[in-house]
This record gives structure tokens, C-alpha cells and sequence, in this order.
């Protein structure tokens, strides 16, 4: 994606304050922490330094809920296909384990 | 076979209706307990055998080799889980089985799907002006079915963990015990598998379809 040179400064500026200023991460040591935050197993320090860059950064926050909404979405197709759940079960299937259980 | 009447079928589901009952009685090796159990448990465990081989024969040989293997252990079964749970393990431990015996496919590789950071570490998103919520997707049928193509769109190996994690419910401990892999392998891995996963979807959860 080519972006024109305000951007890129722009860009530059917010991936130097991340990296260099305290208490900050940059988006791509973001992306490691994100598993554990989700798992609560971050320390409070760790935690609030990812709140602080959810915080300043909108791509991770965008990303985030939309990682977020991706799972919600995987966990619901899931339910959904499990409520419809066939009745019977192949008749072959029933026969062959009490077949073998009675071998 | 349909061997019971529909009366005796009905007693046979009331007797054994209580866990506690149906396990004696499968220990003291009553047959009406054993189909009862492949009755009542089998269409549960074909989804979760099939959602795992993505193969309907494939599947139906896991559940039946479980139920047999499940029928032969069950003096083992000391109730500290539930009948379900245990069965669970099982129908998944052959599936996985399974899945290694199969030929494997070359994997496509994931990194394209992964997200990407410019040369200062920043994150490169295309901003996100609506999400799409999980019901408006899933009461459309195309879009239900979009949604599971994608799921077996990801490469094998990060499917299966997805699967087992977020899907089965089981934890990052038993799912490196089943794949043998570390549990840091594991986390890794899934990770990954749910932002590819989000790529896939993007057009979905922006609601362009």
C-alpha cells in the first residue's frame, strides 16, 4: 500500500514515541502480548501497558476487536451447527460397536 | 437393526436416563446400556469427528472406533470427569489419530494471512468502519457457510489447534498432550490461527457481502 509522505512522517513519528518513549510498546510487540491479555495472564504492569498502547493506537484497537469479533463469530458458527445435529445415527455404525462388544 | 420396540425403547431411555445408572449398567455389561450410549452420544460425536477430518466415512470409523475402544475401558471410568467428557477425549484422540495416518497435504503456507508491520514496527490495518456482530452474519445461510468454508480454509495444523481450543473447549494443556507439542507451540500456533483466520473474514465482518 504506497502512502503518501505526510503519512509515512506521521507514521515514522508514532513508530519512534512507541518504541522509544517509557511505558510504551511498539504495535508489533503488541500482536506477542495479545494471546496472554485475552487469558488474563498478564501482570498489571504488562496489562496496563497494553491498555496504554489499545489506548494510543487505533489500528491495534481496530484489529483487536476485530480478532475479538473473529472468535465470537468461530465459537457461534459452531453452536449453531451443533443445535442442528442429526437425529439418527447410521445403523451400520450401532451395529458394528455392539458387535464388537459382544465379540 | 431397529432391535427394540418403540415402548421398550422409551423404558430403555427412562432407565437409563441417570449417568450413575448407565455407567453400572455398562459395567455390569447390559446391552440395552451400550445402545443406549452409542444412541444418545454417537450424532454428537460424529460432528465433533467430523469438524476434525473434515470427512463424513472418516468420521463415522472415528466414532465407531471410540465406542468400541470407549466400551472396552469403561471399567476404567471412575466418573471424576463426565461420561461426556471422557468420551470426548476419546472421539478426538482417534480422530487425531486418524488424521495422521491420512496422507498429508502440503500445508499452504499462513504468513500471508498473518498481520503485517511496517519498517518502524507499526501495525498496517485498513481502517475498520463497522463490524459486523455474530448474529446479522449467521442468519444469513451463505454467509454461515462462508464462514465454516473459511474455518477449513486454514492450514491443517492451525485448524486443528483453533478447533481443539476455542471450539472443543479444551485447555492449551490437553491440547499439547493430544498433538504432542509443547504448550508454548500451542499458543503460538493458535495465535496465529485466529488472526488468519480474521483475514479470511475480513469482508465478512465488514459486512461488504
Amino acid at each position: 500500500m504506497q502512502r503518501s509522505l505526510p503519512s509515512r512522517i506521521l507514521r515514522w513519528m508514532r513508530g519512534m514515541m512507541l518504541r522509544y518513549m517509557p511505558g510504551m510498546i511498539t504495535c508489533r510487540e503488541f500482536e506477542d502480548f495479545i494471546l496472554a491479555y485475552l487469558e488474563g495472564d498478564l501482570t498489571q504492569r504488562q496489562r496496563s501497558i497494553f491498555e496504554l498502547h489499545l489506548k494510543v493506537c487505533r489500528d491495534c484497537r481496530d484489529y483487536l476487536a476485530a480478532y475479538r469479533r473473529t472468535l465470537e463469530l468461530s465459537k457461534r458458527v459452531f453452536d449453531d451447527e451443533t443445535e442442528d445435529l442429526p437425529e439418527d445415527v447410521p445403523e451400520d455404525l450401532v451395529k458394528a460397536v455392539l458387535d464388537a462388544r459382544r465379540a | 437393526m431397529k432391535a427394540l420396540s418403540d415402548q421398550a425403547e422409551a423404558q430403555r431411555d427412562q432407565d437409563f436416563e441417570s449417568e450413575t445408572d448407565l455407567v453400572s449398567a455398562l459395567k455390569a455389561g447390559d446391552p440395552r446400556a451400550a445402545e443406549f450410549l452409542v444412541r444418545r452420544h454417537a450424532p454428537w460425536m460424529l460432528a465433533v469427528a467430523r469438524r476434525i477430518t473434515q470427512d463424513k466415512a472418516l468420521a463415522e470409523d472415528c466414532v465407531q472406533d471410540a465406542l468400541i475402544n470407549a466400551l472396552r475401558k469403561i471399567e476404567g471410568f471412575e466418573a471424576r470427569s463426565s461420561l461426556k467428557s471422557w468420551l470426548h477425549r476419546i472421539v478426538v484422540n482417534q480422530a487425531l489419530l486418524r488424521l495422521r495416518t491420512r496422507k498429508r497435504q502440503n500445508e499452504e503456507p499462513i504468513d500471508e494471512l498473518l498481520p503485517a508491520f511496517d519498517e518502524n514496527a507499526c501495525r498496517i490495518e485498513q481502517p475498520w468502519q463497522r463490524l459486523a456482530t455474530p448474529d446479522e452474519i449467521l442468519e444469513r445461510k451463505d454467509l454461515r457457510e462462508l464462514v465454516l468454508s473459511k474455518i477449513d480454509q486454514l492450514p491443517e495444523s492451525y485448524r486443528i489447534i483453533l478447533l481443539l481450543r476455542d471450539i472443543q473447549e479444551m485447555t492449551t494443556q490437553e491440547v499439547a498432550e493430544a498433538l504432542e507439542l509443547t504448550e508454548l507451540n500451542v499458543r503460538v500456533r493458535l495465535h496465529r490461527a485466529r488472526s488468519a483466520l480474521k483475514k479470511l473474514l475480513e469482508p465478512v465482518l465488514k459486512g461488504e457481502l
